[in-house]
């Protein structure tokens, strides 16, 4: 399934349901300000590094770049552009969108 | 009313503008910076807070070319020039993002949250966004 996060994990807790509830092999495309998770050195970085082994994550590169994040995404989070993002939720059957 | 007041033939009050909230997912950033410009005019003191994801709204190189938006950002460096100087950011909300003054894009003091209460207290106006 693919999960889709677009609410920064500083403000609401959606991202934090969403990793709570991914399974295995899952992935989670964090977009609009759910792009701050990715986000280097953080309070929520741990989480992310500890749920890579599970879970692929995916960052829309619009939205990091408009944020002024280019370069400061952690290592193991893969950016991709809106083409990638429809390719993602044609690779997966299900769409799951944390609002 | 003081004589001085009367001389500039209006009350001088201390407003605080609250921002709280990233750019770009919301309207809130770029709206809350048109009423800070909008606010300059009637020669107030302002003041300007970014704390929380209102810190996000001052991060250097935004480039919003992908998501066909406006990128209102260079906007904050022409606060100068509507006499509006004092910005100040939270330390701790700059911390829990990773982020240090460096990361910026205009001269800011950063003030920790028991400062940045006191400042509130000191306010006759606190506008929130």
């Amino acid at each position: 399934m693919l999960h889709t996060v677009n609410k920064s994990p500083f403000q609401k807790n959606t991202f934090e349901s969403c990793i709570k509830h991914a399974a295995k092999g899952s992935a989670v495309l964090l977009i609009e300000d759910g792009v701050y998770a990715a986000l280097k050195g953080t309070s929520v970085s741990a989480e992310v590094q500890q749920a890579m082994g599970d879970i692929t994550f995916y960052a829309l590169e619009p939205d990091v770049n408009a944020r002024g994040l280019k370069g400061k995404v952690m290592d193991g989070v893969n950016l991709v552009d809106y083409a990638g993002f429809v390719d993602l939720t044609v690779k997966f059957d299900r769409v799951q969108s944390w609002l | 009313m003081s004589d001085e007041e009367m001389m500039e033939g209006g009350v001088q009050k201390k407003f605080c503008y609250v921002n709280r909230t990233a750019p770009y997912g919301t309207v809130y950033a770029l709206e809350a910076l048109e009423v800070v410009l909008i606010g300059a005019a009637f020669e107030q003191d302002v003041s300007v807070v970014f704390m929380d994801d209102g810190v996000f709204q001052l991060a250097k190189g935004q480039d919003t070319a992908g998501i066909g938006m406006k990128n209102f950002s260079p906007t904050y460096r022409a606060l100068e020039m509507y006499d509006v100087e004092k910005l100040y950011v939270s330390k701790e909300s700059l911390e829990e993002r990773g982020l240090s003054e460096d990361d910026l894009l205009v001269d800011v003091e950063v003030k920790t949250a028991a400062e940045i209460r006191d400042l509130m207290e000191e306010q006759d106006v606190l506008l929130t966004f």
